[in-house]
C-alpha cells in the first residue's frame, strides 16, 4: 500500500479471521506523512481493532502500530523480532486453531 | 439524518447465539453516514462475530448483505430469496428499518444491532450532533433557526433557564446552551425584542405525544 | 392598597413593608414532624414560607402536602411548582387542589434537570416552562378558566411569583427575561442567592430603568455561608452561582470556629446594603439545613417583628 491511511479496519480483521497470529501496521514516522495524516488515521484504526478484539475475548496485542522510515532497515528487523516474540508468547490465533479442528473433524 | 450507535457486541452475541445461520443486514442510508450500519460496518461486525463464535467452537454461519435502504419495501424485497435460508436476521439499520424488516419477514426473528439515537448533523468526521426532535410543528422561524425543543435540555420555549453558564448547559459542560445560541443568533439578526414576548404553551399533539404519526400525500410528484 | 388575594405576603408588600420569606425543604420520608419543626423555627420571623418542589430533582414529600400542613399551623405557604415532573393536566390539578386548601402563593419554576437528582434515569416532562406556568395561574385567577378555556365556578386566588438568576448567562438577557415573566403575570420575584453584589446591582438598575420594579416586587435571595467548604462548593459546583473570591477570602480570614458567625454577619450586612438598592422590596432567606439561623438574621437586619396584616 502506498500509505497506511489506506489500511481499513476490515483489512486487519480479515487477516485475523483468516488465521494470522498477529498483524502489525508499519507507517511512516508521525509528522512525516506524505498525505498529511494517513499514519495517524491508521493508528486510530489499530486502536479500534484492539478494542474490538477485547470485546470478543481476543488479545488486543495481536495487532500493533509501528512508525519508522524507509531508511530504518535495522529498526524494521527489530520490530519484526519484537512482534514475532510477542505473538509467540500469545500462542496461535484461536480462530485458526478452531478452524483446523473443524476441518479435521469433517 | 437519523443517527445511531452500534450496540455492544456482547449484547448482539447474546441474542444470536442460539441460531445456526444469521443474516447480517446493513442499510446504506442514514446509518451508513454515521458509520453505524452501512456496508463497512456489516463487514467488520460479521468478521468479529465469526471470529468470536469460531473461538467458542460454535458453528454459526454469518452472512452479509447491505441494502440501499431498509425503510422501503422494494429494497427489503431484494433479499426475499435469501431470507428462508436463515434462522434469524440481525439488522443494523435504524429502528424504523429493523421494524420494517420484521414486518416484511414476519416469520423470522429480527434483532437490532444498533441503538437509534436522534436526527442530527455531521459536525466533523466521527462527530454527530442532535438538531431536530421531530415535534411536528416547526418553530425555527421565531427562534433564529435554532430549535429549543431539541437543543434545550428542558425544551423550554422561554429560555434560557437560570442554569446557563458561559454558554453551556447546566446538564453538561460539553453541551451548548440552546438558548444562549438563540440569543447570539437573534442579536446578529437584530431581533432581540423577541425575548420580551412570552411564547405560548406548545401544542404537542403533532409530536409523539399525539400517538404514532402518519403522513399521507394524496398526489405524488412522480 | 389593592390586593388580589388573601396572601399575607401580598398584603405585606402592598402595605409598603420590606417582605421577608424563607424556605422549607420537605423530608425524603413520609414524616410531617420534620416539616413542623422547620416551620416552627422560621414561621414567626417571616411573612411567608416557600416549600420546595423536589428540589435538585430529589424525591421528597410533595410541596402541596407540606403547604397544607403549613397553612394548618397558621403560616402563609408559597407553593413551589416545577414543570419538570407534571404536564399541564397535573399542574392545573395541583393548582386546583392548592386553591381548594386556600394556599394563596405560588412560585412558578421550570426546575433543575433530573440528571442532578436521585432518579437520573427518569423521563422528564417540560410540557410547559416557568413563564408559561405563570400564564396558566394568571388565567385561572383572572379569567377563572383553565388554559383550555374551561370555565371554573370559582377562581384561583394566587399571588404569583417566579425565580430569577441574575448571574446566569447571557447576562444581557436577564432583564428582558424578567420582563417577559412579568408580562406573563408574575407579581414577585425571588432571586438566586446573591454574592456578587456589583453584578446584582447592575441587574436591578436594568429592572428599574425598564420600570419592571413597579409591576413586580423583587425579593433579594440571601444564603448565609456556613463554612468555607460550602462557599467553595457553591462556587464550583452549583450551576449559575456566582461566588466572588473575596467572599471566600473573608471567611478564611477568621478562626475556624468563627466562620459560621462570620457567614451570618455577612448575610446581615448584605441585607443592610440591599435595603438601599432602588427596587428591592424584600428578602428571601434560604438558610439551607440551617433554619435555626433565620431568626438571628431577621433580627440582626432589623426586620423583626414582622407586620401583622389582616
Amino acid at each position: 500500500m502506498p500509505c497506511t491511511g489506506r489500511v481499513a479496519i476490515i483489512h486487519l480483521m480479515k487477516a485475523l479471521e483468516k488465521g494470522a497470529d498477529g498483524v502489525f501496521v508499519a507507517g511512516c514516522l508521525e509528522g512525516d506523512c506524505h498525505y498529511q495524516a494517513g499514519n495517524l488515521r491508521a493508528r486510530k484504526r489499530v486502536a479500534y481493532v484492539q478494542e474490538l478484539l477485547k470485546s470478543i475475548g481476543m488479545e488486543p496485542e495481536r495487532v500493533a502500530m509501528y512508525n519508522l522510515s524507509a531508511g530504518q532497515g535495522p529498526r524494521f528487523a527489530e520490530i519484526c523480532r519484537e512482534m514475532t516474540e510477542r505473538v509467540r508468547q500469545l500462542g496461535p490465533n484461536p480462530t485458526r486453531k478452531n478452524g483446523e479442528r473443524k476441518e479435521k473433524a469433517a | 439524518m437519523i443517527m445511531a450507535k452500534p450496540k455492544p457486541i456482547q449484547e448482539i452475541i447474546n441474542v444470536i447465539k442460539g441460531f445456526d445461520k444469521v443474516l447480517l443486514a446493513g442499510c446504506n442510508g442514514c446509518v451508513a453516514v454515521c458509520e453505524a450500519g452501512g456496508l463497512k460496518e456489516v463487514e467488520i461486525l460479521a468478521s468479529a462475530l465469526r471470529m468470536y463464535f469460531a473461538n467458542q467452537n460454535q458453528t454459526i454461519q454469518i452472512d452479509e448483505v447491505s441494502l440501499t435502504r431498509q425503510c422501503d419495501k422494494e429494497y427489503l424485497a431484494e433479499i426475499k430469496e435469501m431470507v428462508p435460508n436463515y434462522g434469524a436476521i440481525l439488522s443494523i439499520a435504524c429502528g424504523a428499518g429493523v421494524q420494517f424488516m420484521a414486518e416484511m419477514y414476519s416469520e423470522k426473528p429480527v434483532f437490532p444491532g444498533v441503538n437509534t439515537n436522534f436526527i442530527g448533523v455531521t459536525l466533523e468526521k466521527g462527530v454527530w450532533s442532535e438538531r431536530c426532535a421531530a415535534c411536528g410543528e416547526c418553530i425555527l422561524a421565531s427562534t433564529g433557526g435554532i430549535c429549543p425543543v431539541a437543543r434545550c435540555s428542558k425544551r423550554m420555549l422561554n429560555g434560557p433557564c437560570g442554569g446557563s453558564s458561559n454558554g453551556k448547559c447546566e446538564v453538561s459542560k460539553e453541551t451548548d446552551c440552546g438558548w444562549h445560541l438563540i440569543y447570539e443568533r437573534l442579536k446578529t439578526l437584530g431581533q432581540l425584542q423577541r425575548f420580551s414576548v412570552p411564547n405560548d404553551p406548545k401544542d404537542w399533539t403533532t409530536s409523539r405525544d399525539g400517538g404514532p404519526r402518519k403522513i399521507i400525500k394524496e398526489v405524488s410528484q412522480a | 392598597m389593592n390586593t388580589l388575594t388573601p396572601s399575607n405576603l401580598e398584603k405585606v408588600l402592598a402595605a409598603g413593608h420590606f417582605a421577608v420569606t424563607s424556605e422549607c425543604g420537605p423530608p425524603r420520608s413520609p414524616d410531617m414532624a420534620i416539616v413542623d419543626e422547620k416551620v416552627k423555627e422560621v414561621g414567626p420571623y417571616v411573612d411567608a414560607i416557600n416549600v420546595t418542589d423536589n428540589q435538585t430533582a430529589v424525591v421528597r414529600v410533595s410541596s402541596l402536602a407540606s403547604c397544607i400542613r403549613i397553612k394548618q399551623l397558621g403560616y402563609d405557604p408559597i407553593l413551589q411548582m416545577t414543570t419538570r415532573d407534571r404536564n399541564r393536566i397535573g399542574l392545573q390539578s395541583d393548582l386546583l387542589g392548592a386553591g381548594a386548601w386556600e394556599i394563596n402563593n405560588v412560585l412558578c419554576l421550570t426546575g433543575d434537570h433530573q440528571s442532578f437528582g436521585d432518579h437520573p434515569n427518569a423521563a422528564n416532562v417540560f410540557d410547559l416552562d416557568s413563564t408559561q406556568l405563570i400564564g396558566v395561574v394568571k388565567k385561572m385567577r383572572d379569567d377563572q378558566k383553565l388554559i383550555n378555556g374551561f370555565e371554573m365556578t370559582k377562581s384561583l386566588r394566587m399571588f404569583i411569583g417566579a425565580a430569577e438568576n441574575p448571574f446566569a448567562d447571557p447576562f444581557e438577557i436577564r432583564v428582558m427575561r424578567t420582563a417577559k415573566k412579568v408580562a406573563a403575570g408574575c407579581q414577585f420575584i425571588q432571586t438566586q442567592c446573591i454574592y456578587n453584589m456589583d453584578k446584582f446591582k447592575l441587574w436591578m438598575k436594568g429592572l428599574v430603568d425598564a420600570g419592571i420594579h413597579e409591576k413586580c416586587a423583587i425579593l433579594a435571595g440571601i444564603t448565609p455561608m456556613k463554612s468555607i467548604g460550602m462557599a467553595r462548593y457553591m462556587k464550583a459546583k452549583v450551576p449559575g452561582m456566582d461566588v466572588p473570591e473575596d467572599i471566600i477570602k473573608r471567611l478564611q480570614g477568621v478562626p475556624k470556629e468563627k466562620v459560621a458567625d462570620e457567614g451570618i454577619k455577612m448575610a446581615i450586612e448584605q441585607i443592610e446594603e440591599l435595603k438601599q438598592v432602588p427596587g428591592i422590596r424584600g428578602f428571601h432567606i434560604m438558610a439551607i439545613e440551617w433554619e435555626e439561623k433565620v431568626q438571628e438574621i431577621v433580627k440582626g437586619a432589623g426586620l423583626y417583628p414582622r407586620p401583622k396584616m389582616d
